[in-house]
């Protein structure tokens, strides 16, 4: 194929502008403000002022126990769940198909803002309907949002609600993507649906419940709005403050862009070093 | 309960139909289990249609309510006192529209070149997309603020909201996708006619790719729609909120109406849900695409 190199960059120059200027700029940007000291106006030049501070803030290492936490209870839980619906919503023996699909899909749609209000109201102490449930089968009401354990409960329960589907939708592309006849000819030699699926299904899915459990893992790492608005801004008392929630806090209330900068490095490092362990679950077998 | 009769009757003749009574049982099995999950799920989606219709008097007391009520439209009017929410979502509406077409045309484009030419720094674009897949986006989110705020001077504007979130890297990969696994002759006979790339690219090549357009739509539309931390930030002022920036200034206040709260968030929430139930297949397609090769 011969070289088009003047069409080619025609048709991507407005798309590598945008880029440019926002995206390519502010990655090296951030990471050249990370090294300042930005408090004082004009700017000055001070390596270990944010990294230094960082290293030895309560606040940076509650942030980052709180968000590892949720992520590793909500997303092996949001990920399985998500892989049992897919596999169950594909059953070639499911009726009223559409139904369930809309059930556990719906959400999908629903933004961070409008479900957040919704599960701040289900949990509200007094008033809220889980407790009123709780209380009419005679277990004692919950007061979720003024302890910390159930606090972080209501989080992960809200994001595993609002995130479950649409993991089971790429999961469910993946199922309907492995050939049929695998499945029939195990089915002819008597294995047992169970074995089938940890022996055909969970190895042919793997690449795809670990692109899932990236695209997770970085989501949840990010975590802003419900710990925004479900607690209270990461109430009770920085209980449920996450990363995001702090850099905002930082960046944006206490107007210190030099730190939440090196907040933001540090979460960069983590998906980082999160890709290179996709890449490495997923490698091509020698 | 006939399910049940059928069961014990196929069970009883077992040596005829083992194998279909032991489908009814999983069959079974597998209902019992989804249903319930079902309707957990279904379940904040159900209440915040009913708090929406229900007024404040209602949510704050202790009855257990289930069913809708009456007072949705009484609702919208204690959320419009409460905050201008109908401006806000023609602000939503406008941006979503506008955001949506321009990024079609862009990812496209790109999608476009990438899959159809060859040229030099193919594959460093490449990367370069595949890269900011797995980058948090807090990281270019502070020097976005101040360049749009302190540099462009453009905070509180439909600019703010549109351009920036316009790189999108899913998008560009999808509609790649998309054009590479169209037959090159028809391409190339138009060439041979003489049309020129930019029309072969408008003329043949977008119509043809029109259902992968449409799920790529939907997709950008949902996500400028739903878009909370960046016009939370750039567009703070109350007569530029998109809606769910302006429903979210509400949630904390002490003297506000949950009604109202909750009319607004099925007035973002149930149009969308309407467009997912009859574009699901187009839906369903978008958010694949993002894994399956």
């Amino acid at each position: 194929m011969r070289y088009q190199n003047a069409t080619a960059y025609r048709f991507l120059a407005p798309y590598l502008l945008i880029f440019s200027i926002f995206w390519l700029w502010p990655i090296i940007s951030s990471f050249l403000i990370s090294f300042q000291a930005t408090r004082t106006v004009p700017w000055r030049f001070a390596p270990t002022f944010n990294w230094g501070r960082l290293i030895g803030d309560p606040a940076f290492f509650n942030a980052l126990k709180n968000t590892l936490l949720i992520l590793v209870i909500q997303v092996p839980v949001m990920i399985t769940l998500a892989i049992v619906m897919a596999v169950l919503l594909n059953s070639p023996l499911l009726k009223a198909r559409g139904l369930f699909r809309f059930a556990f899909f719906a959400p999908v749609v629903v933004g961070e803002v409008a479900y957040s209000a919704v599960f701040r109201l289900m949990f509200n102490l007094d008033y809220g309907i889980i407790n009123k449930l709780l209380n009419s089968i005679g277990l004692p009401r919950i007061d979720w949002f003024s302890n910390v354990t159930p606090a972080m409960a209501v989080i992960m329960i809200a994001v595993t609600w609002r995130w479950a589907g649409y993991n089971a939708i790429i999961l469910l592309a993946g199922l309907q993507s492995i050939p049929q006849d695998v499945y029939e000819a195990a089915t002819l030699d008597r294995v047992s649906k169970l074995k089938q699926f940890f022996y055909i299904t969970l190895p042919l899915l793997k690449p795809i419940i670990v692109f899932c459990a990236v695209l997770s893992i970085i989501g949840t790492m990010q975590l802003f709005t419900e710990p925004f608005l479900i607690t209270e801004r990461g109430g009770p008392g920085g209980g449920t403050e996450t990363l995001g929630l702090l850099l905002y806090r930082q960046g944006f209330r206490s107007l210190n862009f030099g730190y939440a900068s090196a907040i933001a490095y540090t979460m960069a490092g983590l998906a980082i070093a999160i890709s290179l362990v996709q890449l490495w679950l997923t490698r091509e077998p020698k | 309960m006939s399910s049940r009769s059928a069961s014990s009757r196929s069970s009883s003749s077992r040596s005829s139909s083992s194998q279909s009574s032991s489908r009814l049982g999983r069959s079974i099995a597998l209902h019992l289990f989804l249903t319930p999950l079902a309707l957990i799920w279904l379940f904040p989606l159900w209440m915040m249609v009913i708090f929406s219709t229900m007024p404040d008097r209602g949510i704050f007391s202790p009855s257990i309510e289930l069913l809708p009520h009456g007072s949705f439209l009484d609702n919208v009017s204690n959320l419009q006192r409460d905050t201008n929410f109908i401006g806000a979502i023609g602000i939503s509406v406008s941006v979503a529209v506008t955001y949506t077409f321009l990024s079609v045309l862009l990812t496209s484009m790109a999608g476009w070149a990438l899959a159809r030419y060859q040229f030099f720094g193919k594959g460093a674009v490449v990367a370069i997309i595949f890269g900011t897949i797995t980058l948090p986006y807090a990281v270019v989110l502070i020097p976005q603020f101040i360049m749009v705020a302190r540099d462009f001077k453009l905070a509180n504007t439909w600019v703010a909201l549109i351009v920036p979130p316009l790189f999108n890297s899913l998008g560009v990969l999808f509609m790649r996708q998309s054009f590479s696994m169209m037959p090159g002759d028809l391409f190339d006979a138009a060439r041979v006619e003489g049309v020129k790339e930019w029309r072969i690219f408008l003329f043949v090549a977008l119509p043809l790719a029109r259902p992968m357009l449409a799920a790529l739509a939907i997709i950008l539309f949902l996500a400028s729609w739903n878009n909370y931390l960046w016009p939370l930030l750039i567009n703070s002022k109350p007569g530029a909120m998109t809606a769910p920036v302006a429903l979210g200034t509400l949630i904390g206040l002490t003297k506000v109406s949950w009604g109202g709260i909750m009319a607004g968030a099925v007035m973002l929430t149930v149009p969308m849900l309407v467009v997912f139930v009859l574009l699901q297949r187009h839906f369903v397609a978008g958010i694949a695409a993002g894994a399956i090769k």
